[in-house]
């Protein structure tokens, strides 16, 4: 069995695993990181989203081997030091109902964000197009989307402004 | 900030946890030497089985038992169906593992018991089953047809019951009419595609069972498994912890629950089985699924005389907890918010052999709502009317509430006309009308619709006794108890558990307005048969309307035991007492008081209290509302057709709803928002199909295609508030509203866009596929394949 080296919100873990294992369920099983969940077996839900070297991936189709050497995010380890704007934003927004989709929905927009810090609406619905999720209607999921996305370039501007 | 909470846009508590992943979904239970399981199912839709030889399986690695149903034969007995409509129903066993045959793809026959899921998944493919098929039975006409195959043999019919009602003189209103509209609507078959996918975990301490489980039903799972599987219901708990969404299809008894029980008891170990999302697409309940023929006579000036209802709705292969009864809640739908003499309504459950249908968001209610609110536009296109305007000619009026209707209900408030000019003006519905007279003129190869739906549904299910008098297996009350805690915090305990309608944040709130306490003060319980032991669970917009009651007397009796105990500390009369904002003062005593939390603690500490009043401050209630409520609203849709693709694009959804009093605004526009989308889904996108041969061939994501955030536009929802006078809180509920209404809306929509060019209907989903063939004049082919016309991608939905 190959054995990996994954850096996984801050920690870094050494593991043999099966060639196949996926990623979702090395994350799940193997490191208790239960906050990534499934729901589906084709790629399609984007429940399973995470960072990976800071690029957003469906966890479900990436190889827990593939991870070898890498960084991985997951939602647990989003909000490590206090609330992400982004969990903050589908807090205030209502972007969730059940939360299941949640944290992927939040990684994801993370992912969207960060090449487009300023999205328009039907950029968010494009960006987010991956996810699915049964509950909210999406409404709010954009709303929460475009609040996160003035809260984070915020700074930045106030920077600008005081140099 | 007390005596303000209900009513207020308060952000959820249960977000905290959801949004950082410190969620416990079943599938996230894991106890120390679990055991997992994972089951062999049906190819075929119909077949006998012959042999099933699991010797294979054994010896795999990891492998720790593998059973076939014949295994489990004397032991799985049969699932419960709750809902016998009629004293001849014919009803079927159904064993949670076929046992001598299977009747629609997916069904169970066999499973393994392994260390890991890898390995009992692996170990199914060393399973040898020999079939020997069976004739398929999918179409349902066919079903009911002379010398049809049947489904069950031994039944001698697929039909399983016929269920009539009638009121008035129906030959009278429709002999003469001046117009008489025949129509057939299909209500294509969904998946409802919870997004958290089934899960259950048993664990076994000595004969006693705690059951984990995704379900919507924790209370009414624990008494049927209890039936089921003869484990006693006082030795077994049944937790439903965090649920990611049921929308209906988390009311249920399955198998697999039943399973896990069994196995945990033989084994002697936890147990836990995860579906995947394609064995879900088949073993879910499905939902809707009936052929409607409808009769409606009319007088000229379109005041509606009868109505004649002719369904044949889907049971599938086998009765599942509730699913005699969903087609008949629509039975009291049928006639919407209108005035008639006449109405007779006739539904025959028919087998096939697919998925068992049972509930999905408003059950019985969209289809209902769907097929009079098609009709009620036929009606307007028929006179040359405006849709509106036929609506308003036949619509109870505000004044005329309470209003007993033809199909026997009593609505108890309502107030249509208010909803519908809100809506009108929100969708600047002349200003549109103008557009579409443009476009008509300068043949625009891309036409406007406008759709309307003025609806009313039943929800808060329900009066126990008309349960009863339904030959529902149970009431429709529902329990609360509130416990004030020593130190004054409060925890409240309610029989109605949530997946996803944030029950934490509104009881919460219904809490501290009553007791007059801080909302972080207060601590909802819930979910947990041991935590919660009395309740009738989540579905049917039941939870506010029932359950939110029984919170609200819980606390009023709560209050009414402290007020009594704060005239004994404060040595007055109990007439004298005052509560406002969590304190019991003294009329005419300014200076004297005490808060309630301070009564809680002396009466925990019981000193000093009076006689007859037992120590600690806390109540129980039960309410069993005496109606149902009756939300209601107008929904308008502003579509645009390109008459050369198909394509549907939504370029405007105005929704006003009227859900009586409103205890949290953010979370019922939330729950409007989530009802829309998946209305608006069964109008464009979504089919659950089956080949000629019973194959389903919509398993994944991928081929059953459910809307994303670019498939959707903005809605704009709105609210007028007629207090439901049914209960003393004056809610009605919503889950289900935005569903039920926006079906309709959306095929009117696309439907007025068309007429012009002679077509009155398209079938559902309205692909771009078949709105295109609707124009040329073709009966829209029945699709065999999944996503025919495009799929979602190329509808490009509302962008
Ligand atoms: S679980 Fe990974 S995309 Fe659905
Ligand atoms: S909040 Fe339930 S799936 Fe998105």
């Amino acid at each position: 069995m190959p054995r990996i080296r994954v850096e996984v919100d801050g920690a870094t873990y050494e593991d043999d695993v099966e060639p196949r294992l996926l990623l979702v369920h090395y994350l799940r099983e193997r490191l208790g990181k239960v906050g990534t969940p499934v729901g589906c077996d084709t790629t399609n839900c984007g429940a399973c989203t995470v960072l990976l070297d800071g690029l957003s991936v469906k966890s479900c189709s990436v190889l827990a081997v593939q991870a070898d050497g890498r960084d991985v995010t997951t939602i647990e380890g989003l909000g490590a030091g206090g609330p992400h704007p982004l969990q903050r934003a589908f807090h205030e927004e209502h972007g969730l109902q059940c939360g299941y989709c949640t944290p992927g929905m939040i990684i994801a927009a993370l992912d969207l964000l960060r090449e487009n810090p300023d999205p328009s609406d039907a950029e968010i619905r494009e960006g987010l197009e991956g996810n699915l999720c049964r509950c909210t209607g999406y409404q709010n999921i954009v709303r929460s989307v475009r609040r996160a996305a003035g809260d984070m370039r915020r700074p930045a501007q106030e920077q600008e402004a005081a140099s | 900030m007390t005596a303000t909470e209900i009513g207020s846009a308060r952000r959820r508590s249960e977000d905290a946890r959801l949004v950082t992943g410190r969620t416990r979904w079943t599938d996230n239970i894991a106890p120390a030497g679990t055991l997992h399981v994972a089951f062999l199912r049906s190819p075929h839709a119909h077949a006998r089985i012959e042999r099933v030889d699991t010797s294979g399986a054994r010896g795999r690695p990891n492998v720790v038992a593998v059973f076939s149903g014949a295994d489990l034969a004397d032991e799985q007995g049969s699932l419960p169906c709750a809902w016998v409509v009629t004293d001849d129903m014919k009803h079927p066993e159904h064993p949670p593992m076929a046992v001598r045959e299977v009747r629609y793809v997916g069904e169970p026959v066999a499973c393994v018991v392994a260390r890991d899921r890898t390995a009992a998944v692996d170990a199914l493919e060393e399973i040898d089953v020999d079939y020997a098929p069976l004739p398929a039975v999918v179409d349902m006409d066919a079903a009911v047809a002379d010398g049809a195959d049947l489904v069950h043999g031994d039944l001698g019919t697929n039909e399983s019951y016929t269920w009539v009602f009638e009121n008035g003189d129906l030959d009278a209103a429709m002999r003469d009419a001046p117009v008489v509209l025949e129509r057939r609507y299909v209500q294509q078959r969904l998946i409802p595609t919870a997004m958290e996918p089934r899960s259950v975990v048993c664990v076994p301490e000595g004969d006693e069972f705690t059951l984990y489980s995704a379900t919507q039903i924790p209370h009414i799972l624990r008494l049927m498994l209890a039936t089921v599987t003869g484990v006693p219901e006082h030795r077994l708990r049944v937790v439903a912890p965090d649920v990611g969404g049921g929308f209906g299809s988390k009311l249920q008894v399955y198998g697999e629950e039943v399973l896990a029980l069994l196995l945990a008891r033989r084994l002697g170990r936890p147990v836990k089985w995860t579906e995947s999302r394609s064995e879900g697409n088949m073993t879910v309940h499905h939902g809707r699924d009936q052929i409607q023929r409808l009769t409606l006579a009319a007088e000229a000036d379109g005041r509606i005389r009868g109505l004649k209802v002719d369904l044949l709705a889907d049971m599938g292969a086998y009765l599942m907890l509730v699913t005699p009864g969903i087609p008949l809640l629509g039975a009291f739908m049928f006639n919407g918010i209108y005035k008639m003499d006449a109405y007779s309504f006739t539904c025959t459950g028919v087998f096939t052999t697919k998925t068992p249908t049972d509930a999905y968001r408003g059950a019985g209610r969209p289809e209902a709502t769907y097929a009079i609110e098609r009709l009620m536009d036929e009606l307007a296109a028929e006179l040359g009317l405006d849709p509106i305007e036929v609506r308003r000619r036949n619509w109870i009026r505000h004044e005329e509430f309470p209003y007993d209707t033809i199909a026997g209900l009593t609505y108890d408030s309502g107030n249509y006309e208010a909803a519908t000019e809100q809506a009108l003006r929100l969708l600047e519905y002349d200003k549109l009308r103008a557009e579409q007279a443009d476009r008509r003129d300068r043949r625009d190869p891309v036409q406007l619709g406008i759709g309307v739906s003025t609806f009313t549904e039943m929800c808060g299910l329900a009066p126990s006794r008309v349960l009863g008098s339904l030959s529902y297996g149970a009431g429709g009350w529902e329990h609360a108890s509130v416990r004030m805690l020593p130190s004054g915090k409060v925890e409240v305990v309610t029989g109605s558990s949530a997946h996803g309608q944030g029950h934490e944040t509104a009881w919460a709130q219904i809490a501290a307005d009553r007791l007059g306490v801080p909302f972080d003060d207060v601590k909802v319980l819930h979910g947990d048969t041991a935590v919660s032991p009395k309740g009738m669970d989540t579905y049917g917009s039941r939870s506010l309307a029932v359950g939110g009651v029984a919170l609200y007397s819980a606390c009023d009796k709560v209050v009414e035991k402290a007020k009594k105990v704060a005239a004994h500390l404060l040595e007055a009369s109990e007439d004298d007492i005052e509560f406002t904002g969590g304190r019991f003062g003294v009329r005419g005593v300014p200076d004297s008081g005490t808060t309630i939390q301070e009564v809680a603690t002396a009466a925990f500490a019981a000193h000093d209290l009076p006689d007859g009043v037992e120590p600690s401050l806390d109540s129980d209630a039960t309410f069993d509302p005496d109606n149902f409520s009756f939300p209601h609203g107008t929904h308008l849709c502003a579509a645009e057709v390109d008459t050369e693709t198909g394509m549907v694009k939504i370029r405007k959804y105005v929704a006003v709803d009227d859900v009586g009093k409103v205890v949290n605004p953010l979370i019922v526009e939330g729950q409007v928002h989530g009802g829309l989308a998946q209305g608006i889904a069964q109008a464009l996108f979504e089919e659950a199909v089956y080949d000629a041969d019973g194959n389903l061939t919509t398993t994944t994501m991928a081929d059953y295609l459910i809307p994303s955030a670019a498939d959707l536009p903005e809605f704009v929802t709105d609210r007028t508030e007629t207090p439901a006078t049914s209960n003393p809180l004056g809610v009605k509920g919503v889950g289900e509203a935005g569903t039920i209404a926006s079906t309709p809306a959306v095929v009117n929509a696309i439907v007025d866009a068309l007429r012009p060019f002679g077509v009155s209907d398209v079938p559902m989903p309205c692909t771009p596929e078949r709105v295109w063939r609707a124009l040329r004049g073709e009966s829209a082919r029945d699709t065999a394949e999944p996503g025919a016309g495009g799929g979602l991608g190329s509808i490009g939905g509302a962008r």
